[in-house]
């Protein structure tokens, strides 16, 4: 650690938890090369969150155990001269609501404490395979349900760079972990942005990959027509080297996409000279901070300046985004999270004489306050004689939003956002009021919807020190453009 | 689109959704569904009569999305005492719930 001391100072970057970790390449060839123990790096990752994370509160819980043995495994085939895995060694760690064998997994919810799934994720299980040691799991908004981690019921994960503010959400738990250097990359989901915006907020690089880029086996559901996995880590090639190990094809997930994977760090290398880049003024109106905005513009200066062919576009239903969003993910919420009835796992309310009653007790006591609001707002939005009104109709906008993407990127090969239209927000600043929250979601529930792919990455902080991000989109399958582009802009360092 | 949601509505749905709400609960979820589809109801500027709905995005060209499903194989399903373990409560065959038909 290079910061000094670990405890609490006022809210300036001196007193920031804030350090990046180092990456993948050097770790990786210290371990090949026997210079640097998997055993000992993971000790030492170990060290710096049990001193760390009585602060921050981003782990839900460790697997040393698992942890350790992976290390040792990995010590014996690099002493042997094995070939290693593209992760070898590397310490990551989970968002929770990703299962992992044996493992608490508890959703950032109640109603799951105590939870312990009988198999991995095979997003967790690829990153093991490929030699990833498995720290634990990070804290998140419950069920994913939120924009600044507020909403766990596990306590908020607090923004290493300014421990009064949130590190956004829902994956706040991923976000801050690298931030902090308390792993060296992981794993979040993004329903609306849960990981683009909170990689803004961190100052890390977050990756929305295209819908069924990866298999959501053993993702604990919230919107199933919306739901991702993707990476977080401190620079794009590795973020890139993350999604290469966990996309393809998976028997188990019927909507896993089977197109051939590409090594997307190679692909990152290549330059994006010559890329066409679209500036959409919708992203850019009201609303958006004046210091975001400055920052964006520097990045888009950079990109010009490194080759690219910037060019407006025009994306003119954004604007019905967040009502269509959050008419679509609730009303699949509310069907998914009908499976938490208290039969066979998690949370059984002690007192109910019968089984109607024994559902609805164990609901209310073990769902928290936004869960319960989304699902009754999805339950509304299907309901008889409403149907047409809410849920097709959000169906339909969805279709629009979705097509005008794709006719934007008959002309351009990306398009550059900011990813929030503020840098993080205070803690407590936005929770008692639901519709102020969602909009903290304005610039990314539009590819969520249209399905394509995304990168956060850094571009810059504000005068406070807080971290600013670019969104880099990209068409379906077109991940590797998005990388090239956030690339640029991670080497022009704003 | 804009209709108001009664308190009424708020109790139906709630049972529904199988959540016992405190009456405090639905006192709140009153005001933030009005607020909500208050909201929402913006979608209302649009004319959509021509435009088809999308669920998902597999049905867009290229998407890459797949909507495939594996074949109709027998296939090792997880061990039931493993299972079983993480049930609140369980004959060790089968879960157990309260009663539902009184004889």
């Amino acid at each position: 650690m290079t910061g000094g001391s670990w405890e609490r100072r006022e809210t300036t970057v001196t007193g920031s938890y804030a350090e990046k970790p180092k990456t993948l390449a050097e770790l990786r060839q210290g371990i090949a090369s026997g210079r640097v123990k998997a055993a000992d790096l993971a000790g030492s990752y170990f060290e710096r969150i049990e001193k760390a994370d009585p602060q921050l509160n981003i782990f839900l819980s460790l697997t040393r155990e698992r942890a350790l043995e992976q290390a040792a495994r990995i010590d014996d085939a690099a002493a042997k001269g094995d070939l290693l895995g593209p992760l070898a060694g590397i310490p990551v760690g989970i968002k929770d609501v990703l299962v992992m064998r044996g493992a608490a997994s508890t959703a950032g919810s109640k109603i799951l404490k105590g939870y312990h799934p009988p198999y991995d994720a095979t997003a967790v299980a690829r990153l093991e395979s490929a030699g990833a040691v498995l720290l634990g799991k990070l804290n998140c908004d419950e069920f994913a349900m939120g924009s600044s981690n507020e909403n766990s019921a596990y306590g908020p994960v607090r923004n290493p760079f300014d421990l009064d503010r949130v590190p956004g959400g829902s994956s706040g738990g991923s976000a801050a972990a690298v931030a902090a250097n308390l792993a060296v990359a992981s794993l979040g989901t993004d329903t609306g942005g849960s990981i683009r915006q909170p990689a803004a907020f961190c100052g890390v690089v977050g990756v929305l990959p295209t819908y069924g880029r990866v298999s959501r086996f053993g993702l604990i559901a919230f919107a199933s027509s919306l739901d991702r996995i993707g990476p977080f880590a401190g620079n794009v090639r590795d973020a890139a080297t993350l999604l290469s190990v966990i996309a393809g094809h998976d028997p188990a997930d019927a909507t896993s996409s089977s197109a051939p994977v590409l090594d997307y760090a190679a692909e990152s290398d290549k330059s994006a000279a010559g890329l066409r880049i679209g500036v959409p003024s919708e992203y850019f109106g009201e609303g958006l901070d004046p210091e975001v905005r400055q920052r964006i513009e520097q990045g888009i200066d950079a990109l010009r300046a490194a080759g690219c062919i910037i060019k407006p576009v025009s994306l003119p239903h954004t604007r019905y985004a967040i009502p269509t969003y959050y008419l679509v993910a609730t009303a699949e919420a509310s069907a998914n999270l009908a499976r938490f009835d208290g039969v066979r796992y998690g949370y059984r309310s002690p007192a109910s004489a019968t089984l109607s009653e024994m559902y609805s007790h164990s609901r209310d006591e073990g769902f928290g306050a936004e869960v319960k609001r989304r699902i009754m707002l999805g339950t509304y939005a299907l309901s008889a004689g409403y149907y047409d009104a809410y849920y097709l109709k959000a169906q339909k906008v969805r279709r629009l939003l979705a097509e005008e993407f794709l006719r934007a990127f008959a002309e351009v090969d990306a398009i550059v956002t900011p990813t929030a239209p503020t840098a993080a927000f205070k803690i407590g600043e936005k929770s008692g009021d639901p519709l102020a929250m969602y909009l903290a979601d304005i610039y990314t529930v539009t590819a969520s919807l249209a399905g394509i792919c995304g990168v956060n990455v850094p571009c810059g902080n504000t005068a406070a020190g807080l971290p600013v991000g670019m969104q880099v989109l990209a068409s379906h399958l077109r991940e590797d453009n998005a990388f090239r582009v956030a690339r640029a802009v991670e080497a022009a360092h704003i | 689109m804009s209709t108001k949601v009664s308190l009424d509505d708020v109790e139906r749905v709630a049972e529904l959704a199988h959540l016992k709400l405190t009456p405090d609960e639905t006192q709140g979820m009153l005001h933030d569904l009005n607020a909500i589809l208050n909201y929402v109801a913006q979608l209302n500027e649009l004319d959509m009569d021509s435009v088809v709905p999308l669920a998902q995005v597999s049905e867009l060209q290229g998407s890459g999305a797949a909507s495939t499903l594996r074949g109709d194989a027998t296939q090792p399903s997880l061990d039931r005492a493993v299972v079983m373990r993480e049930a609140p409560e369980t004959s060790g065959v089968f879960f157990k719930v309260p009663k539902v038909i009184e004889r």
